[in-house]
């Protein structure tokens, strides 16, 4: 009788392992189809991208056979494109703009999370609460006040008008990404340092910021993609073609009243795009790290 | 080297929440005084006023005698190794010692010159290029404790350092620590919850309970002369048997009954010191090393019958868990020779000569 339980128990017992076993394979599976379904959805526009900007026109307007063969490949779009003065100048204004308000974001954030996140002090709680409000008005709403102020300051159709206004976005995000990090270093570091005779600025120049690095990288990367695809405010403050960023630039030299330079189109925006993959496909494992600290314990 | 003066200091937290009421404690010049107590009792408060971490809301501190109140943590010549070590992760072993001699603008070779003595003393020369990732817990221990040494501060302090490290390494890097101290002779404050630390490593220990100092005194003291039933209870492992008795007198004499009408007679030196209480309830204490297998030969031996609940053999002595009437979780020490099994009664010897008498209500040593 005993033994038969003892058979018995075994058996459901096993029969439990391998029921994890498919439970397991079956969140794989249905893991590796959403991944899938996720990544074909996310990569079709840009593979759409790609595949115009290596057609000729006359195969673009072809609306027979699948959109989706390149049956005449060819670079003449993007060496078009490449040969374009105003493109070159887009294409600069865009790194002068995004370098300076990826400085100006980092100098202004850094300080301001690590003020927020360790000198504990009156209304500091609400202030860093207010930081993340802020980042929640979308600029649609606000390219409208901003406008205005802009306006004030003469700074309408300038790259300077783009560098002062960008950081209304990347500020109150990346402080509120070092917020996080910083408040993932133990206080005992802080302590340490203070009672090693270390000053507020010293503590961050030689402690926070070097630990913090992966975050301030995180950080850095969100201002540099915040800045260089912004949309809304190109749009709204500059008409002048020398003083564009690429994203309008592009749209707005390449789309000649009713007529759409596609080709060209794609290949300036996928070579827009170009920027970005490089500094993530460079500093991708730092973004994670620092997107993800604090989520565990040590 | 400084003697610190600790006077009426007082932590409250918002909402009147007081973590140290009031406490007075002189520190002397080279002593090494262990602060020790439950979570919660204040201890670590108290080191971290003294560190100038913690605002203080009341009271006074001075360090050589200079009041430190107003003084932030770097100008207070303190230094601090924490639990977690807080060793600067990107910088090597050798610039996380070096960091507090930087920052006071030392020249390199004074910086190198001092950075390899603590090393030297600490035994972590070989280390000086690793980061502190590379390192094992007892030698980023090690590296903190350097880091302190090399300032040869006026105060070290400890916030419970060794909690995050392995029983046999504890008992490794105490000795190492009380080793340290003998050579640099700087006037240390220790902050453990383990009792067995303090006792090995103090001077003196401050057993602290609930904001407030139980006492003060050599672990010796404390051990054999409690004031209070914390103090008793909290000093000694396994902790001191504390057993609900009445005190009688009995013809010159005086007994004390136990639950189970076992009457145990009190020894004639300690008389005269109980005699006020006769007749009174109180709780009869002693630590179960006092409590042993059956013995003979002192006038203040007596025997008592128990029935074993739980054997714990620990090799060098079997420790028996028994209860009284009304009394649970009483435990006796006996020789490991002695035969014990649960449920079979055997005879103890209590010797009186060690025993405690407390008032239940207040808790004081009589």
């Amino acid at each position: 009788m005993s033994s038969t339980t003892a058979a018995g128990a075994a058996k459901s017992f096993y029969g439990k392992v391998g029921s994890l076993r498919s439970e397991r394979r079956w969140a794989l599976w249905t893991a590796y189809v959403s991944l899938i379904v996720a990544a074909i959805v996310m990569l079709a526009p840009p593979f759409y991208m790609l595949i115009t900007a290596l057609k000729p026109s006359s195969e673009i307007a072809d609306l027979t056979g699948s959109p989706w063969i390149v049956r005449n490949p060819t670079l003449d779009n993007f060496r078009e494109i490449l040969g374009n003065p105003t493109f070159i100048v887009f294409f600069w204004n865009s790194m002068k703009v995004t370098v300076c308000v990826v400085v100006l974001t980092m100098l202004i954030a850094v300080p301001a999370a690590f003020a927020l996140s360790r000198m504990r002090f009156w209304g500091s709680h609400w202030l860093a609460t207010g930081v993340f409000l802020t980042y929640l008005v979308p600029d649609t709403l606000l390219f409208i006040p901003l406008y205005q102020i802009v306006n004030g300051l003469g700074l309408l159709n300038s790259t300077w008008g783009l560098i002062l206004v960008y950081p209304t976005l990347s500020v109150p995000f990346c402080t509120w990404i070092m917020i996080g990090y910083f408040a993932s270093i133990p206080k005992e570091l802080d302590e340490a340092a203070l009672i090693d005779g270390a000053g507020w600025l010293q503590m961050l120049w030689k402690i926070f910021i070097p630990v913090a690095l992966p975050g301030i990288i995180a950080a850095t990367i969100f201002a540099f993609t915040v800045s260089w695809a912004a949309f809304v405010y190109p749009a709204a403050f500059i008409t002048q073609p020398d003083q564009m960023p690429l994203t309008i630039g592009v749209v707005s030299q390449l789309i000649r009243g009713d007529t759409f330079a596609w080709g060209q189109l794609m290949a300036g925006a996928l070579l827009a795009a170009l920027p970005p993959v490089v500094v993530y496909a460079f500093l991708m494992d730092y973004y994670v790290a620092g997107l993800t600290a604090g989520a565990t314990k040590g | 080297m400084a003697q610190v003066s600790i006077r009426r200091l007082v932590k409250e937290y918002e909402g009147g929440v007081q973590a140290v009421k009031g406490i007075d404690l002189e520190i002397q010049d080279h002593e090494f005084v262990v602060l020790v107590g439950p979570s919660g009792c204040g201890k670590s408060t108290t080191l971290r006023m003294i560190a100038g971490l913690e605002d203080i809301s009341g009271g006074e501190i001075s360090i050589g005698g200079t009041v430190v109140n107003d003084i932030p943590p770097r100008d207070r010549d303190i230094a601090m190794v924490f639990q977690n070590y807080a060793l600067y992760p990107h910088m090597t072993v050798f610039d996380n010692m070096a960091f507090p001699l930087t920052l006071r603008k030392f020249s390199r070779d004074e910086i190198r010159r001092r950075v390899e003595k603590a090393a030297a003393i600490l035994d972590i020369g070989q280390l000086l290029d690793r980061k502190p990732k590379a390192l094992s817990g007892g030698q980023r221990q090690r590296v903190a404790m350097g880091r302190a040494i090399v300032r040869d501060p006026k105060v070290f302090l400890f916030d419970e350092p060794l909690s995050n490290l392995d029983a046999k390494l504890r008992v490794q890097m105490r000795t190492e620590i009380k080793k340290v101290h003998q050579i640099v002779k700087t006037t240390t404050v220790y902050v453990t919850h383990d009792q067995v630390e303090a006792m090995t490593l103090a001077d003196r220990v401050v057993v602290m309970n609930n904001g407030i100092i139980e006492q003060v005194g050599p672990p010796q003291e404390l051990y054999h002369r409690p004031a209070t039933r914390f103090v008793a209870g909290f000093i000694g492992s396994p902790a001191m048997n504390f057993i609900p008795a009445v005190l009688e007198q009995a013809s010159g004499a005086l007994n004390l009954r136990l639950p189970g009408d076992i009457v145990l007679p009190v020894p004639a030196e300690r008389s005269p010191r109980y005699t006020g209480h006769a007749g009174r309830q109180v709780l009869f204490g002693i630590r179960p090393e006092h409590l042993t297998e059956q013995r003979q030969g002192r006038a203040t031996y007596a025997d008592l019958d128990i029935t074993p609940e739980v054997i714990e053999p620990m090799g060098m002595e079997t420790l028996v868990h028994f209860h009284l009437e009304g009394t649970r979780d009483l435990c006796a020490r006996l020789d490991p020779t002695v035969p014990a099994d649960p449920g079979a009664p055997i005879r103890l010897t209590a010797d009186l000569a060690n025993m405690h008498l407390l008032d239940p209500e207040s808790g004081r040593v009589l």
